[in-house]
Parts: structure tokens; C-alpha cells; sequence
């Protein structure tokens, strides 16, 4: 296996880690202004995710900076193309992070109501920005012979895109649903846990509309044959399994499985996508691949290095965090945020 | 509209306004965790109790030190394609150890820092602050290591019409890291101490209650300080005199130096014309930048004219000269209130040391103001070193203009422009009222 592969699958790996951690602070800022509706009950939610946040978004800045250091090319086409839509995802992604520090940080309940929907709004769009972003991706898009991006923003948003960004929100917010099961007590639970059930229900209908999309509008089922492979079976299992669990009251085994999901999915992806990194929907000659896309070998050499060292041990600083935090979270908790 | 432009416009924007934020947490993790320390070790409850209110202030400073941290991030990729393209190898890898060794573990355990002040032992939470405060200060390291690449190209080739790198340690070792990142280390620990001092200053002339957590914090940032502004103009020192070897076009334009002297003269003044490449009411003193330099009375500095010559046959016809105006005064400013932090501190390490307190409100108004000093330094400090070394954006190597992207039209750019700039002054204003409202507030309001 080739260094660029090794890369393709980390970069893979680092992708799965940010949607599988950020996808439930997501779901649960999403949720925030609905399932709790006085100030106590919003600041629970809010702790809940209140120690892990800033450590999950991380992953999204080591997944572009892994992007920058092996694919210069398809980190400067991506970033530089959809120009605007990562423009809104910083946006909200500035105002999130400001507004979990500072919304309790004065009294009055409009400062506070003002940040909770900011950090709605900083949850969901990133949410939605990155299922566009991954099905355009997928799906291919204007770019020329000296790769760049020529579609301009509004190209971005067709309605496979659209597809794509409805389902990353369902199943984040499905996720979210689910952590704050596992995470609250009384009626939060209790409130987690029908809306774990309704999101299910939403997930399931905009997966399936997104992945039958899939079929007609891209070749990432259908370019190693026919089958999709046992990670998108394995995706749809998870899925309907996470239901299962969620109508059995067993959140522990339900937030295992929309894991699943979300990791299978990004396996799915990345696997259709590979090895390719953009597709250009002008001439499949101008695609950019893990071949011509790649920094120097050398490069690359580093770089696995300084990773095979070091996300073993964030993974383990980080699994600790969530151990030392585990407890859920009552309105009687001592609540930092 | 011209990307180009708006880009470097955005570009100044957002990176001056993150080094706002930047340097006070660098500086004040460190304090607060050896403030927690002390408190560990001693058990003396004021060092808790200023554990506590620096540790709330350093929040608030840092959640958008981080949110600004992203855009910075992005938007190499974003705006800057062709250098990103140019310079992956290079520029990504650091970025990216940054994020592995740094960001991971300042984010991760800061959240812990937060919350965890009851479910671990005090020797462990405070163990904690010093993870917070190493992981800010690699991240440091490792943008510096990228910059540094930028102002002195080491370990790389050019191959394929791209900069790659065939050498990690050389990339790590570059000789400009091993002054530059220290200095931002030092101006760091100067922010922290004057951002103490300017809000301690506050709290001595209302006699507020709980005076003496103010007291030991003026004689922790006055000894702090002291440390941090004491070796920032040394190492400043070393760190001009190496750039003045490797960098001559941005030493010359600090110094508006038009003429190649020997010996070469000091200006203490000056206003430099680009168009007649002369400056006017120049006020020189002679030898003194050959000292400053060489450490020698003798010998010669070379000038912006003959830099531009040399750089013509080198690198092919083109305008070299940076803005020289601002240049100067941009290092000027810098240094000059760096020297005045240096005579702030001294006067309050006198003063600690020997346990007196008791200034005149005037001298107490004056010190609150202080707190603005450090980031004065910085913002200068920095917009000399970056706009010093235009038209280069990778000195040698790559020029500005060259390094825009591609795909972005100048409405998009306008766009994001405006955008930044509208959410960054909300954000200031409201940082400053949480700043303020909880300096003011005080210790005693804070439970622990």
C-alpha cells in the first residue's frame, strides 16, 4: 500500500473522528432552543457537551490541516471553490465556540436566549454546509484542466447537495438526540428520548432519500460494481438498529450504533470516492487524485510518523476526558457554563 | 474589486485581530498554572483565589483566541491557494502537527481545567493547566516554524514548480524559529503581566476587598513581567541582528536607510518617501546602527537601493522595496513601547519588592492603561516583520501576488471580508464587556 493511500485512509480516519465527536455537539446545539425550554434546563444541555466541544472540533482542524500537509492541491481546490460555503461554516463555527463561553456569563435572559440561538445556528449549519459540501464532493463539480474550482456558490446547491445536507443533519441530530439521553436524568432524559424517536424516524427517511440520490447522481456505489460493499450494509444496519434500541430504551447500545453509521458511511464515501479526492464534472481527466493532488513522499514519510505517535495518544487523552466526565448531568449538578 | 487586495486586507484583519487574543493566552496559562501551583504546594488560599479570577478572565480571552484560530487555518486554503499549491509540503506539516500535538491538547484540557476543579486532586488539575499552557505554547512553535520557513527558506528543493522539503530537522532547526519564537514566548509573558497589572491597578485604587490577591499579583506580574520584557528586547536585540543578515531589504527599511553606510547611522527619526525614495526631517545619529548591528562602530549597513540592485539581478526585474513608511514605523512604535513597558516594570518590581502598594491614584490610572502596551508591541511587531518582507511572501521564493487564488472572485472576497470584520468588532465589544464586567467584579464574587 502506497504512502498516498496510507494518507487517503488517514485523512479518512481524521474525518470520521470529527463527524462521529462534533456530530453530537451539533445535534445537541440543534436541539437546545427545542427540548429545553428554561434557563436551567438549557445550561444542563449545554454542559453536557460543555467539557468535550472544543477538544471535538479539533479534529476538524487536524482533519484540513492533514488535508494541507498530504493533498496541498486538493486542500487549495476545495477551500478556494466552495469559497462561500466555508465562509458560513467559519461564520457559525466563531460564533459557536464564543457563545458556549460566554451565554452564561451574564444574567439577563436575553443575552442568554440571543446565544443559545446562536449556538443553534452555529450547530446547524456546519451540520448541513458539510453534507453539501461531501455530497458535491462525491457528486463532482466544475473544476478546470490547471484544478481549479469554475462553478461559482450557487452551483453548490442542487439538490443532491441539498439531499446530502438534510441527511448529515438528521443523523447528527439523531446522534445529539442520543448522547443527551445518555447524559441527562428526569425530564431531559425523557425529552432526549422522544426526540431520539422522532430523529430517527427523519434520519431513516432523509438517508434513504440521500443514498437512492446517490445511486442515479454519482458512481460511488456503483464504480466498484454493482454491490455497494459490506460498509454501506453495515451503515444501514447501524442505522436501523440505533432505532431498535432507541424504542428500547437502551441509549448506550443506540449511540454505538449511530456511531457505526456514521463511521460506515464515511468508509462508504471515502471508498467510492477512492482514488480520487475532487471529481471534475467538466472531463474526468481533470480529477484530482491521491496521485496528483499528494505532497512529496518524503513529506508524506514525516507526516505518518508524527501520526502513528501521536493520535494514539490523543485518542487515549481524550477517551479519559469522557471517563472522567461520565456522570449525567441533573439541574441539582454544579454546572460550569 | 481585486482579490488580490481584499485578500491581503482580510489577511492583516483577521491574524492581527487573533494575535489580540493570542498573546494574552500564551502568556497567562503559564501564570495561572504556576499560580495553581503555588497554591498546590504552599496551600496558601490567595493564590487559589487568583487561580480562580485570572483563570475566568483567561476564558473569556480564550474561547475567541480559538474561534479566530479556524478562519487562520482555513484560509491559506481559501484565499491563498497558489501558495497553499506552492507550498503544502512545507507549510501544511507544521500546520497539521500543530493541530496533533498542540491544538488537541491545550482544547482537551482546558475543558477539563473548567470542569473538573471537583472531580480531580488539586495536584492533577493543576498538572492540567500545565497541559493547557504547553499545549498553547507548541502551537505557538509550530505556526512560528511555518513562518519562519516563510522569512528564511530552509531544508527544501524546488521541485515541479512547488517548494518540497527534504529535510524535517532543517525545517525545525531554521535558525529564525530559535529567535523568533522565544520573542513571541517573552512578549507573551509581557501581555499576561501588564493585563494583570492594568486590572490589579483598578482593584488597589477602589481598595476593593480581597486587596491583598491584587497585591501578590502585582508582585507576581511585576516579577513575571520583568522576566518577559527584560528578555524580549534581548532576544529583539539578537533577532534583529540575525535578520539583519538574512532579511537586509526589511532590516534597511526598518532603519529607512535608503544609502548602503559605513559606518552606518541610527535613525531616530524620520519620514520616508517611497516615490523619492529619500526620507525627510531624518534625524540620525552616526555609528550607532553599525553597533546595533555588528557590535562594532566600523562597519557598513547596506541600503534599500543597493538591496534592490542586488535583488534585480537575482530574482529578476521587479520592485523589492517593502512599504518602507510603514516599516519604520511599525518597528519604531514597537520598540519604543517596549521600552517603556521595561521602565513600567522596573518601577513595580521596585516597588513589590519592597511591599509598598500605596501609589497615588494618578500613578494607579496610569497603570490601568498600561494593560493596552503589550498589544501595541505585538500588533506593530508583527505587521513590521510581515509587511518588511514584501513582495515576498516566501522570501526568495514566492511573491505575494502571486500566491492569490485563483477561484475566488473579488465580490466573494468583499464578501468575506466584510463579513469578518462585521462579526470580529461584535465579538470585540462584547469581550470587552465580559472582560470588564468581570475584572471589575473582582474576587470575591467568584466562588471557590
Amino acid at each position: 500500500m502506497d504512502l498516498n493511500t496510507v494518507w487517503f485512509i488517514l485523512i479518512a480516519v481524521l474525518f470520521t473522528g470529527y463527524f462521529f465527536l462534533e456530530g453530537f455537539d451539533y445535534g445537541v446545539g440543534i436541539l437546545l432552543p427545542f427540548i429545553a425550554k428554561d434557563d436551567l434546563s438549557r445550561r444542563v444541555v449545554i454542559n453536557t457537551i460543555g467539557p468535550h466541544w472544543d477538544g471535538n472540533e479539533v479534529w476538524l482542524l487536524t482533519a484540513g490541516g492533514a488535508s494541507f500537509a498530504a493533498f496541498p492541491n486538493w486542500y487549495a481546490t476545495l477551500f478556494s471553490g466552495f469559497y462561500i460555503a466555508l465562509l458560513l461554516m467559519l461564520l457559525a463555527l466563531i460564533a459557536r465556540a464564543v457563545a458556549f463561553e460566554y451565554r452564561s456569563k451574564d444574567e439577563s435572559p436575553r443575552w442568554r436566549n440571543t446565544w443559545d440561538w446562536v449556538i443553534f445556528f452555529g450547530s446547524l449549519l456546519p451540520a448541513f454546509l458539510w453534507g453539501v459540501a461531501i455530497a458535491n464532493i462525491i457528486k463532482g463539480v466544475p473544476i478546470d484542466a490547471h484544478m481549479t474550482y469554475v462553478g461559482g456558490f450557487f452551483n453548490l446547491l442542487n439538490p443532491y447537495a441539498l439531499s446530502g445536507g438534510l441527511a448529515f443533519v438528521a443523523l447528527f441530530t439523531l446522534h445529539g438526540a442520543i448522547f443527551l439521553n445518555l447524559k441527562t436524568t428526569n425530564s431531559l432524559e425523557e425529552a432526549a428520548h422522544k426526540s431520539a424517536i422522532t430523529w430517527w424516524w427523519l434520519a431513516l427517511i432523509f438517508v434513504v432519500i440521500f443514498v437512492v440520490y446517490s445511486y442515479f447522481a454519482t458512481d460511488i456505489f456503483t464504480r466498484h460494481g454493482f454491490n455497494p460493499g459490506i460498509s454501506a450494509f453495515i451503515a444501514a444496519v447501524a442505522l436501523i438498529l440505533a432505532g431498535v434500541f432507541v424504542k428500547a430504551k437502551s441509549s448506550g447500545w443506540a449511540f454505538v450504533m449511530t456511531a457505526l453509521t456514521i463511521l460506515f458511511t464515511v468508509v462508504t464515501i471515502f471508498r467510492g470516492l477512492y482514488p480520487r479526492l475532487m471529481i471534475s464534472s467538466l472531463n474526468p481527466e481533470w480529477n484530482l487524485t491521491i496521485y496528483n493532488a499528494s505532497s512529496s513522499p518524503y513529506t508524506l514519510k514525516v507526516m505518518t510518523i508524527v501520526v502513528a505517535i501521536f493520535v494514539p495518544i490523543v485518542l487515549a487523552y481524550q477517551a479519559w476526558t469522557y471517563w472522567i466526565f461520565r456522570q449525567r448531568l441533573s439541574t441539582k449538578t454544579e454546572l460550569e457554563y | 474589486m481585486d482579490p488580490l487586495i481584499l485578500a491581503r486586507w482580510q489577511f492583516a484583519i483577521v491574524t492581527v485581530y487573533h494575535f489580540f487574543f493570542v498573546p494574552l493566552t500564551l502568556g497567562l496559562s503559564v501564570a495561572i498554572a504556576i499560580m495553581e501551583t503555588i497554591y498546590v504546594k504552599t496551600g496558601d488560599e490567595t493564590y487559589l483565589k487568583m487561580t480562580k479570577f485570572w483563570g475566568k478572565l483567561f476564558l473569556i480571552n480564550f474561547a475567541i483566541g480559538v474561534a479566530t484560530g479556524i478562519v487562520q487555518e482555513f484560509q491559506f486554503g481559501m484565499n491563498w491557494s497558489e501558495y497553499s499549491r506552492f507550498m503544502g509540503d512545507i507549510f501544511g506539516a507544521p500546520l497539521a502537527i500543530e493541530a496533533l500535538l498542540a491544538f488537541y491538547l491545550e482544547s482537551t484540557f482546558l475543558g477539563v481545567w473548567i470542569f473538573g476543579w471537583k472531580k480531580l486532586s488539586k495536584g492533577a488539575h493543576a498538572t492540567v493547566m500545565w497541559l493547557v499552557a504547553i499545549g498553547s505554547n507548541l502551537s505557538a512553535l509550530w505556526i512560528l516554524i511555518a513562518n519562519s520557513f516563510m522569512q528564511e527558506p530552509v531544508g527544501y528543493a524546488l521541485r515541479h514548480g512547488r517548494a518540497e522539503m527534504t529535510n524535517f530537522f532543517a525545517l525545525v532547526g531554521n535558525p529564525n524559529v530559535w529567535v523568533q519564537w522565544p520573542h513571541v514566548f517573552f512578549a507573551a509573558m509581557s501581555t499576561a503581566s501588564f493585563f494583570m497589572i492594568g486590572i490589579a491597578a483598578y482593584h488597589l485604587l477602589k481598595k476593593s476587598k480581597d486587596l491583598e490577591v491584587y497585591q501578590k499579583s502585582v508582585k507576581f506580574a511585576a516579577i513575571y513581567g520583568t522576566i518577559g520584557v527584560a528578555l524580549v528586547i534581548l532576544n529583539g536585540h539578537t533577532q534583529a541582528q540575525h535578520m539583519v543578515e538574512t532579511q537586509p531589504m526589511k532590516m534597511a527599511a526598518a532603519e529607512a536607510l535608503w544609502e548602503t553606510e559605513q559606518p552606518a547611522s541610527l535613525s531616530l527619526f524620520a519620514i520616508p518617501s517611497q516615490s523619492s525614495q529619500k526620507d525627510y526631517l531624518s534625524i540620525r545619529v552616526p555609528r550607532l546602527l553599525s553597533l546595533l548591528a555588528h557590535n562594532n562602530f566600523t562597519s557598513e549597513v547596506r541600503g534599500i537601493k543597493d538591496i534592490q540592485e542586488e535583488y534585480s539581478q537575482k530574482y529578476g526585474p521587479d520592485n523589492y522595496i517593502p512599504p518602507v513608511f510603514l516599516s519604520y514605523w511599525f518597528f519604531r512604535i514597537m520598540v519604543g513601547v517596549g521600552f517603556l513597558m521595561l521602565i513600567v516594570i522596573l518601577y513595580l518590581l521596585i516597588k513589590s519588592s519592597k511591599g509598598d502598594y500605596n501609589m497615588k491614584p494618578s500613578t494607579l490610572k496610569w497603570l490601568i492603561w498600561t494593560l493596552l502596551l503589550p498589544y501595541i508591541a505585538n500588533s506593530t511587531g508583527w505587521l513590521f516583520t510581515e509587511v518588511g518582507r514584501q513582495p515576498w511572501v516566501v522570501f526568495g521564493l514566492l511573491k505575494t501576488k502571486d500566491s492569490v487564488s485563483l477561484a475566488t472572485s473579488g465580490t466573494e472576497v468583499f464578501l468575506s471580508l466584510a463579513a469578518y470584520t462585521i462579526l470580529y468588532a461584535i465579538l470585540i465589544v462584547v469581550d470587552v464587556y465580559l472582560m470588564k464586567k468581570y475584572a471589575v467584579k473582582g474576587v470575591t464574587e467568584i466562588e471557590y
